[in-house]
C-alpha cells in the first residue's frame, strides 16, 4: 500500500518501553539462571521465562501493529525503503555475528593448535604439554583428563558413503528450501496463490526436517561419539557453530511458519509482501552461511 | 482509509505529550536525542567518580583508601562506562538530534526503534552498577575484559555483565540501522550523498562500523559465557584454545570501536570550525575519503593492541605499517582543519575553543598513538601509563571536547536560549588547563615505566602522580561547571535567534530555535545545492 506521499510518525508508541522491560528481565533472568546452575532449588528461571512471555508477547503486538497499520495504507513507498534498508543491515549484523566464530575456528585451526603441537616460532607453546601432536580434528586434547576428546569425529566419510552421512541431507534440504521458497515468492508475485502456499509448506517442511536432523546428529555425537561441548576446542568449535546456524534455522523456520499462516489467511499481494520478502532474505542468509560452515566445520 | 490518514496528519500539529510518558513512550527523534544527551551526562558524573577513587588512590604511593579488589572495580567500571555509557550515547544523542535536521527528514527512519534502542540502555547499565551489590562485587577485569581474568578468575558477577554487553550491543546495533536506513532513505530531493554535511557522513560511516563490529564483541561475549558455564574451550589452551585468541576477537571489535568514538567528532569539529572560520569547509571531498579510508583500515590494525603477545614477526610487521598508514588520512583531516581556518574570519566563540583545542591535543594523542604503533617501542610502552596517557588524549580532549563543543554550538539551537559566554570560556579554560594537567604527565610515568591499572606505584612516580591527581580533580570539578552553564541556559538565558552563529551553514540553522516538535514534515527542496556544510 503506497498511496500516503507523507512519512508515518507514530505520534508515541507503549511498545518499546515494555520491550526495554521485557529485556531488563532477559538480563537479570537469564543471569541469575546461569549462575544457578547446579544448584538444587532456584526459581530464577521464573523471571527468565517471564522475561520470554513479555518479550515474545510484545513483539506479537508490534508485528501486529504495523501490519494493520500497512493494510491501513498509512505506509509511503519511502517508508517501506527504510523496512528493506532495515532488514538488509539487520542480515549484516548477523553475518558479523557468525564471523566472530569463523574467525575463532580460522585462528584454532591455523595457529593455537599447530603451535601448541610446536609448529613454528611459536613452538615454545609445546613446552606445556611435550606430549601433544597437532592433528584437525582435535581428538586427543592438551591436556586431556579436563578435555576428554572425542572417540569419532563429523569429517565427510568419502564420496562412497555420503548417503549415511548427515549432513549431506541436511545440506540438500537448506539448498532446496532456499530454491522452494524463491518459487514460492516468484508464485506469489504472478498471483498464483495455491502455487505459493504449496511451495511455502515445502520450505517449512524442508526447514524443519533440517532442525531435526541436526537433533539427531547431535544426539549421536552425545551418545556415541564422545563428541561433546566439553570435548576440547573440536567439540566447542563443531557446537557452537552448529549449535548458532542451527538456532538462526529454527527463528527462521518460525519466521516463514508466521508467513505461511499468513499466507492461508489472505495476507500479502503481488506487489506488497514485505514480510514473506525479509523472511525469504533471512532463510537464504542461513542457507549461505550453511554452505560455509559445511566446508571448514565438515569437509575441510 | 483516507479517514486515517487525515487523522495522523492532525497528530502532527500537536507538541509533545505531558509528563513522564511523554519521554517513556516518545518516538520523536528530538526527544529521543535529549534522552540519550541526559543519560550520558548523567553517566559522565557516575564514570567520573570512579574516575576520582582512581586518582585518590593514585594521589601518594602505598595502599590509601581502597582495596586492590575494589580498585580493580573502579578501573574496570571506570573504563566500560566512559566507553559505553558516554561517548556512544552522547554521540547516538547528537545523531538523533542532527542528522534528521540536516538532511532535512521528518523524523528518524524506523522512530519506534529508536525508543528501543533508548531505554535498553539505562536497563544495561543498570544491571551493570547494580553489580556492586551482588556477591563478589563488581567486573574486575579491566573494560577489555581478557581471558582468562573474565572466565576463570572472574567473579560470578561476569555473567550479568555478559548479558549487559549484549544488550548495549543491541541498542548500538539497532541505533545504527535507524541511522543508516535513515541517512540513506530520508535525504531531502537535491541532497545527493557528496552534499551531505559532514557530521551526516561522519555518522553514515560510524553507523557501518557499528553494525560491522557490534556482533563479533557479542561473539566474544557469548564465547566467553560458553567457556565459564558450559565446559567448553574457545580461551583454554588445555583442550586446543588460545587466550590469545580472546585478544583478537575483542581487538577484531575493539579497533573499530575506538573509530566509532571519533569519527562523528571529526564531523562536529569541521562543522564548528568552518562555521567560525566563516569559511566553507577546506577539502570536503577529501574529508569523506579520510573518514572512509580510516574506517577500512581500522579493519586490518586490530593486534597493534597486542605486539606483546608473541606473534609472528610477519604480523608484527604487518599491523605496525597498517596502523601507521591511519596517520595519512588522519593528517589529512587536520591539514584540512588547520586550512578552513587560514585566512579565515576567526572568532573565538566557546564552540570553536574547543574545537581548537580538539585539534591540537586530538594530534598530541595521534602522534602518541604513532608513537605506540612502531611495534618494537610498543615493547616498550605496553601497559604503561603511555598508553593510558595516549587513549586519554583522544578520547578526552578528542572525543568529550567534541560532544562539548556540539553542545555549547548546538545548545542555543535544541533550547532556543544562549548560554553565558563568560561562564562557557571559563569552563573551557579550566578544562583546557586541567586535562593537560591530568594527561600530560601520564606520558613521563609511562615512559619512566609505570605500569597501568596497578593501585600502588614506586616512590619515583610519586611528584608526577600527585600532579595528575590535582588536574583529574579539577577536571572533574569543571564538569560541574558545565553542567551549570546548561542548566542556566534552559533555564535563565537569553533568547537565541534561528540562525544563532552568523556563519553557520546548512539545514538546521534555517530552523526557528528552539525548532518545532515535528520539523521537515514535508522536505525542503534543495535542487539549488546549497545544503552542503
Amino acid at each position: 500500500m503506497s498511496s500516503d506521499s507523507s512519512y508515518y510518525v507514530p505520534e508515541s508508541s507503549k511498545l518499546p518501553i515494555f520491550m526495554a522491560f521485557g529485556l531488563l528481565l532477559f538480563v537479570l533472568g537469564a543471569g541469575s539462571t546461569i549462575n544457578d546452575l547446579g544448584k538444587e532449588s532456584s526459581n530464577s528461571y521464573i523471571l527468565l521465562m517471564t522475561s520470554f512471555a513479555v518479550i515474545w508477547g510484545v513483539m506479537f503486538v508490534w508485528f501486529s501493529n504495523v501490519i494493520n497499520e500497512n493494510n491501513k495504507g498509512m505506509y509511503s513507498d519511502q517508508l517501506n525503503q527504510s523496512f528493506v534498508w532495515g532488514m538488509a543491515w539487520f542480515i549484516f549484523s548477523e553475518v558479523m555475528f557468525f564471523f566472530a566464530f569463523f574467525l575463532a575456528l580460522g585462528y584454532v585451526r591455523m595457529f593455537s593448535v599447530p603451535w601448541l603441537g610446536g609448529e613454528g616460532e611459536k613452538a615454545i607453546a609445546n613446552i606445556l604439554w611435550p606430549t601433544f601432536e597437532a592433528t584437525w580434528p582435535v581428538m586427543v586434547t592438551p591436556d586431556n583428563e579436563t578435555f576428554p576428546g572425542a572417540e569419532k569425529n563429523m569429517n565427510m566419510p568419502g564420496i562412497t558413503k555420503l548417503y549415511t552421512w548427515l549432513p549431506f541431507w541436511n545440506t540438500l534440504c537448506l539448498v532446496t528450501s532456499s530454491g522452494t521458497i524463491a518459487l514460492a515468492e516468484a508464485a506469489l508475485k504472478k498471483g498464483k496463490r495455491a502455487a505459493f502456499k504449496s511451495w511455502m509448506v515445502v520450505t517449512i517442511s524442508l526447514g524443519f526436517i533440517f532442525v531435526f536432523l541436526q537433533g539427531l546428529e547431535y544426539y549421536e555425537a552425545y551418545a556415541h561419539m564422545g563428541l561433546t561441548l566439553g570435548a576440547g576446542i573440536y567439540g566447542t568449535t563443531f557446537f557452537l557453530l552448529t549449535g548458532f546456524h542451527g538456532f538462526h534455522v529454527c527463528l527462521g523456520a518460525i519466521i516463514l511458519t508466521i508467513m505461511t499462516i499468513r499466507g492461508f489467511g489472505g495476507a500479502f499481494s503481488e506487489h506488497d509482501h514485505f514480510g514473506l520478502a525479509a523472511g525469504s532474505w533471512y532463510w537464504h542468509f542461513v542457507d549461505v552461511v550453511w554452505i560455509f560452515l559445511v566446508l571448514v566445520v565438515y569437509v575441510f | 482509509m483516507s479517514a486515517v490518514i487525515e487523522g495522523h496528519h492532525d497528530d502532527h500539529h500537536h507538541g509533545p505529550a505531558k509528563g513522564i510518558t511523554r519521554w517513556l513512550y516518545t518516538t520523536n527523534h528530538k526527544d529521543i536525542g535529549s534522552l540519550y544527551l541526559w543519560f550520558s551526562f548523567i553517566m559522565l558524573f557516575i564514570g567520573g567518580a570512579m574516575a576520582m577513587v582512581i586518582r585518590a588512590e593514585l594521589f601518594e604511593p602505598g595502599s590509601q583508601i581502597v582495596s586492590p579488589e575494589f580498585y580493580n572495580q573502579m578501573v574496570t567500571n571506570h573504563g566500560l562506562i566512559m566507553v559505553f555509557g558516554v561517548i556512544m550515547p552522547a554521540f547516538v544523542g547528537l545523531a538523533n538530534w542532527l542528522i534528521p535536521m540536516q538532511i532535512g527528514a521528518p523524523d528518524m527512519a524506523l522512530p519506534r526503534l529508536n525508543n528501543l534502542s533508548f531505554w535498553i540502555l539505562p536497563a544495561a547499565f543498570g544491571v551493570l552498577l547494580a553489580t556492586f551489590f551482588m556477591e563478589g562485587g563488581a567486573p574486575n577485569f579491566g573494560w577489555t575484559f581478557y581471558a582468562p581474568l573474565s572466565t576463570e578468575y572472574a567473579p560470578p558477577t561476569v555473567t550479568y555483565f555478559i548479558f549487559a554487553v549484549h544488550i548495549m550491543g543491541a541498542s548500538s546495533i539497532m541505533g545504527s540501522i535507524n541511522v543508516i536506513t535513515t541517512i540513506l532513505n530520508m535525504r531531502a530531493p537535491g541532497m545527493t550523498l557528496m552534499k551531505m554535511p559532514l557530521f551526516v557522513w561522519s555518522w553514515l560511516i560510524t553507523a557501518y562500523l557499528l553494525i560491522a563490529v557490534m556482533p563479533v564483541l557479542a561473539g566474544a561475549v557469548t564465547m566467553m559465557l560458553m567457556d565459564i558455564h558450559f565446559g567448553t574451550s574457545f580461551f583454554k589452551a588445555g583442550g586446543g584454545g588460545d587466550p590469545v585468541l580472546f585478544q583478537h576477537i575483542f581487538w577484531f571489535f575493539g579497533h573499530p570501536e575506538v573509530y566509532i568514538m571519533i569519527l562523528p567528532a571529526f564531523g562536529i569539529v569541521s562543522h564548528i570550525i568552518e562555521t567560525f572560520s566563516r569559511k566553507p569547509i577546506f577539502g570536503y571531498d577529501s574529508m569523506v575519503y579520510a573518514i572512509a579510508s580510516i574506517a577500512l583500515l581500522s579493519f586490518v590494525v586490530w593486534a597493534h593492541h597486542m605486539f606483546t603477545v608473541g606473534m609472528p614477526i610477519a604480523g608484527e610487521l604487518f599491523f605496525m605499517y597498517s596502523t601507521m598508514l591511519i596517520a595519512i588520512p588522519t593528517g589529512v583531516k587536520v591539514f584540512n582543519w588547520l586550512s578552513t581556518m587560514f585566512k579565515g574570519s576567526l572568532t573565538f566563540e566557546t564552540p570553536m575553543l574547543f574545537a581548537i583545542a580538539f585539534v591540537a591535543l586530538f594530534t598530541i594523542g595521534g602522534l602518541s598513538g604513532l608513537m605506540l604503533a612502531i611495534a618494537p617501542a610498543d615493547f616498550q610502552y605496553h601497559d604503561t601509563y603511555f598508553v593510558v596517557a595516549h587513549f586519554h588524549y583522544v578520547l578526552v580532549p578528542g572525543a568529550l571536547f567534541s560532544i562539548i563543543a556540539a553542545v555549547y554550538y548546538w545548545l542555543p539551537k535544541w533550547t532556543g536560549y544562549m548560554y553565558d559566554e563568560f561562564m562557557g570560556k571559563t569552563h573551557f579554560w579550566l578544562s583546557f588547563v586541567s586535562v593537560n594537567l591530568t594527561f600530560f604527565p601520564m606520558h613521563f610515568v609511562g615512559l619512566a615505566g609505570m605500569p597501568r591499572r596497578i593501585p600502588d606505584y614506586a616512590m619515583q612516580f610519586a611528584d608526577y602522580n600527585m600532579i595528575v591527581s590535582v588536574g583529574a580533580f579539577l577536571f572533574g570539578l569543571s564538569q560541574l561547571l558545565f553542567l551549570y552553564v546548561v542548566l542556566k541556559a534552559i533555564f535563565y538565558g537569553k533568547k537565541a535567534t534561528g540562525q544563532v552563529w552568523e556563519g553557520a551553514q546548512g539545514l538546521e540553522w534555517t530552523l526557528d530555535s528552539p525548532p518545532a516538535y515535528h520539523t521537515f514534515e514535508t522536505p525542503p527542496n534543495l535542487e539549488a545545492g546549497e545544503a552542503k556544510g
